[in-house]
């Protein structure tokens, strides 16, 4: 079963990618969509037979690189973590799989695109059943390189093909710190499989290993480096920048790579070696940091944005901010079960959103669109259930997902825990303003958009379907399955081995005030956002007037882009430059090669002047020589 | 094995070459047969060699199919024999040189004759490299292979063709003849020249920093290493795509096997001494290379450079003289053989068409070329070291290899990776993507039957190996446990 699950989106892949323009547009994607989904179906028998039965697995399908000590197979491992990534996978990617049937529907290249998202969807299998950080890495490599294929699908767009070597290469700066971490593992365990890994962890905890003079933790250097990797696939602080950028790709990719899927691969790493964080007070704490970090500042620069989708970006990147400080405090079932509440309703809005750009014929500009909720009721409504569930409104998914999140950091109870909970705070209340803001400026106000409003129509409903059933996740997914997450006693019951708590979690009763405050900033902040965006918009325009630099800062992202660019890309043309003409051409070839052929040639032009043919020069240089000769031998 | 089945890969496209030249080179048809006569030789050149790593017993580290002859008396003995290592570089040669003779086409205009000759010379000089196990043939195979790429770059090649030909000549014979000077002190000092003898006798350690230094300046030109690699970008440029393609694939890779072979198995004190040079000039040669391939704008020197940056990964590798660094660089350097020998067939392909290399011609090839961009990425993907494909797992193990031997020095070699893909991506999206601007490329055809098959045979070893590299490192594995050993142990005995 397990075979069969992780192998059909790969053999769909192959027959829609090379075989498409035999079987044709319709049949490729009938079959990518029917395999995807029977492993949808596959994925939610697992995870029952997870829930009820405790079922683990762990299937060595054969050797992949075994050279000296190194062992790695390729592998199949079945755990409670696991299921849960192959269940939110399978099940996103089979509706994105039917909602692309609509949404590709004007384009030439259905079969390549299919082929894609199948593909994508066999490397995300691999990385999350993986039993050993090799293959993990290949699977870490392959969605990377799915996704770079997927952000340059429109070749002809240069924007797009610059954005997706973008997503490539601030990825690698990520891969290169995962990398080096494996190889630090290999280095002092001298085994990459998990279980071996994790079972050496506790005997090493005070190994110290020295890097440039300096004497540091090897498990904290270790988890520091994982995760670098992990910022990097999840667009944490200072790694984020291909993200926003990687919105270039078509909206279904957007939905499952970008926001469902592939950006939640580094949390699932820092669950995924739990047993090795949990080792790591450093590393933990700066998680923490970054994950809050990058909530409050994701969540700023989505206040601003004018591109629907780069404002859900936005928002994508601040969640995921929230998955890891709620790592970071140790509570993973938490980050875990945020991650599954996040793909629900996060896939919903990324593919509503594009329901409402194919409706408005490309347009993402949400200052050109607004008071279509009536042409477009199913989206509207959809995306009001979408955006209720992000912001946390009460008995919503994200409501229990972000909230537990929040009490959970201040459970932990030192000042990273405190920081992070009102850090949390405040950053539902500004993912609660951006997310209203682009609702009422997409589907409220006027219509201010040079398309004729009459020709803004419903999508079909090969797309809206996987929208409801998104739709009825969200609303859902929160309420159904926290017992069973993050319920009382559900490390022991769910997680059991999967993920290890070196203390256990809290199971204190947090303080009202934290439990109450988001709900009522979230519900309040609904009326305030409506006043603000739609009924009195002067004093947006004028808070926006009267703070110009503010503005500036957060519209173009904190300004990351242009200081990349200025420290990292420029200097690194000029250093190549200056390698090549001033190093290779005018210094090595000049002094070297060129150089020992022109003073052979100066030497023989000046020897050519010692043969004149001149019979009396010749004479006279014997008789000089005979001379000194002879001097030489009477002074001696 | 009685059947000497070393001596006959060695002369068989010699017996090819005779009977191309004794062809008489006016006649189209006479022109044709004589390609298929190369092809023929080379390819039966390539089913030897896979039978013969067939019946390659792996579990032995002695040397096997071993020939000894005695050439002149007490000095000069003719001894050929394989190990694990030497025999993926044999199959290397002769899976490659069939593969340039199928690409030759109307592009080598005049003298085809000479050059198929040229072609299959060197395919057997090159065999003789990878088996020689006498130091004086070994030079004799190492330099001669110089004299055909010297002519296929000197006749056939581009504009600049007689400076780069030059460049390249003055570049390594400057190297090997100290190389020459090594070799003859060896047979004072040791009375033989026999590479099995001196495995076992070992070598004085007192000779060995300056014999190891003469052998090192004939293989860093070679491989090449930073600061000699300036004559692989000119010598690419100006040398025909089959020229191209065998230097990148076969000539730099005698530069590492002389590595492996000489230099660790002969001088284990001196390579342990000058480990801290050799990766020092590698991780230059990594990072300095890859900003320079960065701003290129000719696809060629690109790629050429890219090669000196991984040749750099492929000696660092060698000289961590650990099991998985230098499987590892075993590995780099066959699956670099495929992927820069493909790289540069790719760009033959387009060259063929436009005549020109430069990247700023081109621009959304996909458009009209999709086969060709299809396995164009799949090379792209190999240089890069994805996953999946056989520079992964080069990579990747070297860079294991050399975190046993330094945190920091394998930290600064990652660094390479990140590049490597930037300038990879960089070049494959200003020729492969985007609109087509260039009114002139809208006549360009896909690739045709051949041009895939060649492509496609490349692309198959590039992704199996990728994925199941076993048969490669069950084909090394004891030959490299022995060598690290033999190497452990002489460096204990001078302790």
């Amino acid at each position: 079963m397990e075979h069969t699950l992780i192998f059909l989106p790969l053999l769909g892949a192959i027959l829609s990618g090379f075989f498409g323009k035999y079987i044709g547009d319709r049949n490729s994607e009938i079959i990518t969509c029917l395999l995807v989904s029977i492993s949808a179906l596959l994925s939610l028998i697992i995870f029952k037979e997870v829930i009820f039965n405790n079922y683990e697995n762990n299937i060595v399908i054969f050797n992949w690189i075994n050279s000296g000590s190194l062992l790695a197979n390729w592998s199949i491992k079945i755990d409670s973590v696991s299921s849960v990534m192959l269940l939110v996978v399978c099940i996103i990617s089979s509706l994105v799989h039917i909602y692309s049937i609509g949404y590709m529907s004007h384009d030439p290249h259905k079969t390549r695109f299919m082929a894609y998202l199948s593909l994508f969807t066999f490397s995300m299998l691999v990385l999350v059943t993986s039993d050993n950080f090799l293959q993990l890495f290949f699977g870490w490599e392959g969605v990377g390189l799915c996704s770079y294929f997927l952000i340059g699908f429109w070749f002809k767009k240069d924007s797009a093909n610059s954005a997706a070597i973008k997503a490539f290469v601030v990825n690698r700066v990520g891969d290169f710190g995962f990398a080096i971490g494996i190889f630090l593992i290999f280095y002092l365990f001298g085994t990459v499989n998990y279980e071996e890994v994790f079972n050496k962890i506790p005997q090493n905890v005070d190994k110290e290993i020295s890097f440039i003079g300096l004497n540091v933790g090897a498990i904290d250097l270790i988890c520091i480096l994982l995760f670098i990797g992990a910022m990097g696939k999840s667009a944490q602080f200072l790694l984020h920048t291909w993200l926003p950028d990687a919105m270039e790709g078509p909206t279904p990719v957007s939905a499952l790579i970008h926001a469902a899927t592939m950006v939640t691969a580094g949390v699932f790493l820092v669950v995924r070696c739990s047993p090795i964080f949990e080792y790591s007070q450093l590393a933990l704490n700066t998680i923490c940091t970054v994950g809050m970090t990058t909530a409050f500042f994701a969540a700023t620069v989505a206040l601003v944005q004018k591109d629907i989708k780069k404002i859900i970006a936005y928002s994508t990147c601040s969640q995921l901010g929230y998955m890891f400080f709620a790592a970071g405090v140790g509570a993973y079932n938490v980050a875990m079960f945020h991650l599954f509440t996040h793909a629900f309703f996060k896939a919903l809005l990324f593919l509503g959103s594009g329901s409402v750009i194919h409706a408005f014929k490309d347009e993402q500009d949400i200052t050109k669109m607004g008071g279509v909720w009536k042409k477009l009721p199913y989206t509207w409504i959809l995306m009001v259930i979408g955006t209720l569930a992000l912001t946390g409104f009460p008995f919503l998914s994200g409501y229990y997902s972000k909230d537990a999140i929040i009490e959970f950091a201040y459970l932990k109870g030192n000042k990273f825990g405190y920081s992070a909970a009102f850090i949390g705070i405040f950053t539902a209340l500004l993912t609660a303003l951006y997310s209203w803001r682009l609702i009422f400026k997409t589907f409220h106000g006027s219509y201010s958009n040079d398309l004729k409003i009459e020709k803004i129509h419903e999508s079909p409903f090969v797309m809206l379907i996987p929208l409801m059933i998104l739709g009825i996740g969200s609303i859902l997914a929160g309420f159904l399955f926290k017992d069973l997450f993050i319920g009382y006693n559900s490390a022991d019951y769910f997680w059991s081995d999967s993920i290890k708590f070196l203390i256990p979690l809290s199971n204190e009763h947090p303080p009202y005030w934290i439990i109450y405050s988001t709900p009522i900033l979230v519900v309040l902040s609904t009326p305030i956002s409506y006043y603000l965006f739609v009924k009195n918009k002067s004093i947006t325009t004028w808070f926006v007037n009267e703070n110009k630099p503010l503005y500036n800062f957060l519209l173009n992202k904190w300004y990351f882009d242009e200081l990349y660019d200025y420290i990292f890309i420029r200097p690194s043309k000029r250093l190549g430059i200056f390698f090549w003409k001033n190093v290779d051409i005018n210094t090595i070839d000049k002094f070297g090669p060129d150089g020992i052929s022109n003073l052979i040639k100066k030497l023989s032009n000046k020897a050519i002047k010692f043969q004149s043919g001149y019979i009396y020069q010749y004479a006279f240089v014997m008789l000089l020589g005979f001379t000194a000769l002879l001097t030489y031998l009477i002074v001696s | 094995m009685n059947f000497p089945i070393l001596s006959s890969l060695i002369l068989l496209p010699v017996v090819g070459a005779f009977f191309i030249f004794v062809t008489r080179s006016k006649d189209l048809s006479n022109l044709r047969s004589a390609k298929y006569v190369a092809l023929f030789t080379s390819f039966a050149n390539f089913i030897i060699s896979l039978y013969l790593w067939y019946i390659f017993d792996p579990s032995i580290s002695d040397f096997q199919f071993v020939e000894n002859r005695t050439w002149l008396v007490g000095f000069i003995t003719y001894k050929v024999g394989v190990d694990g290592i030497s025999i993926l570089f044999i199959l290397l040669s002769t899976l490659i040189t069939p593969l340039c003779i199928v690409s030759v086409n109307k592009t080598i205009n005049t003298k085809l004759k000479e050059f198929l000759i040229s072609i299959l010379l060197m395919e057997s000089l090159m065999i003789g490299v990878f088996c020689s196990l006498d130091l004086v043939i070994f030079y004799l195979f190492f330099e001669g292979g110089l004299i055909p790429m010297f002519l296929i770059i000197g006749i056939w090649g581009g504009t600049r063709r007689v400076y780069s030909a030059f460049k390249f000549f003055l570049f390594t014979l400057l190297g090997s003849v100290l190389m020459l000077v090594a070799i003859i002190s060896i047979y004072w000092v040791n009375g033989t020249t026999d590479i099995v003898d001196l495995y076992n006798i070992g070598i004085d350690i007192k000779y060995q920093n300056l014999l190891w230094l003469a052998f090192f300046s004939s293989f860093a030109v070679k491989t090449p290493m930073w600061p000699v690699h300036t004559w692989l970008p000119d010598a690419h440029v100006e040398a025909p795509t089959a020229g191209s393609v065998l230097l990148a694939a076969i000539l730099l890779k005698m530069a590492g096997y002389g590595f492996i072979r000489f230099s660790i198995g002969l001088f284990p004190n001196a390579s342990e001494y000058f480990v801290p040079l050799i990766f020092a000039l590698s991780l230059i040669a990594i990072i300095y290379t890859s900003f320079v391939a960065l701003m290129q704008d000719d696809m060629k020197k690109l790629i050429a450079y890219s090669s000196v940056a991984h040749m750099g990964f492929v000696t660092l590798g060698i000289f961590t003289v650990t099991q998985q660094g230098l499987e590892g660089s075993i590995v780099q350097m066959i699956s670099h053989g495929l992927v820069s020998a493909a790289l540069f067939l790719c760009v033959g392909v387009v060259y063929d068409r436009m005549h020109s290399r430069l990247i700023s011609t081109y621009g959304g090839l996909v458009s009209l070329m999709p086969k060709y961009a299809v396995l164009f990425m799949i090379f792209t993907l190999a240089a890069i070291g994805l996953p999946g494909t056989s520079g992964f797992v080069g990579e990747f193990l070297i860079l294991i290899g050399a975190f046993k031997k330094s945190f920091l020095v394998a930290t600064i070699a990652s660094l390479g990776v990140i590049l490597g893909a930037a300038y990879m991506l960089w070049l494959y999206k200003r020729v492969i993507f985007g609109k087509v601007i260039n009114r002139d490329l809208l006549k360009m055809l896909d690739l045709n039957k051949t041009e895939i098959f060649i492509l496609v045979s490349l692309a198959i070893p590039t992704l199996f190996f990728g994925f199941y590299p076993e048969p490669l490192l069950n084909t090394i594995d004891v030959s490299i446990t022995n060598l690290i050993e033999n190497y452990n142990y002489q460096i204990s005995l001078n302790k």
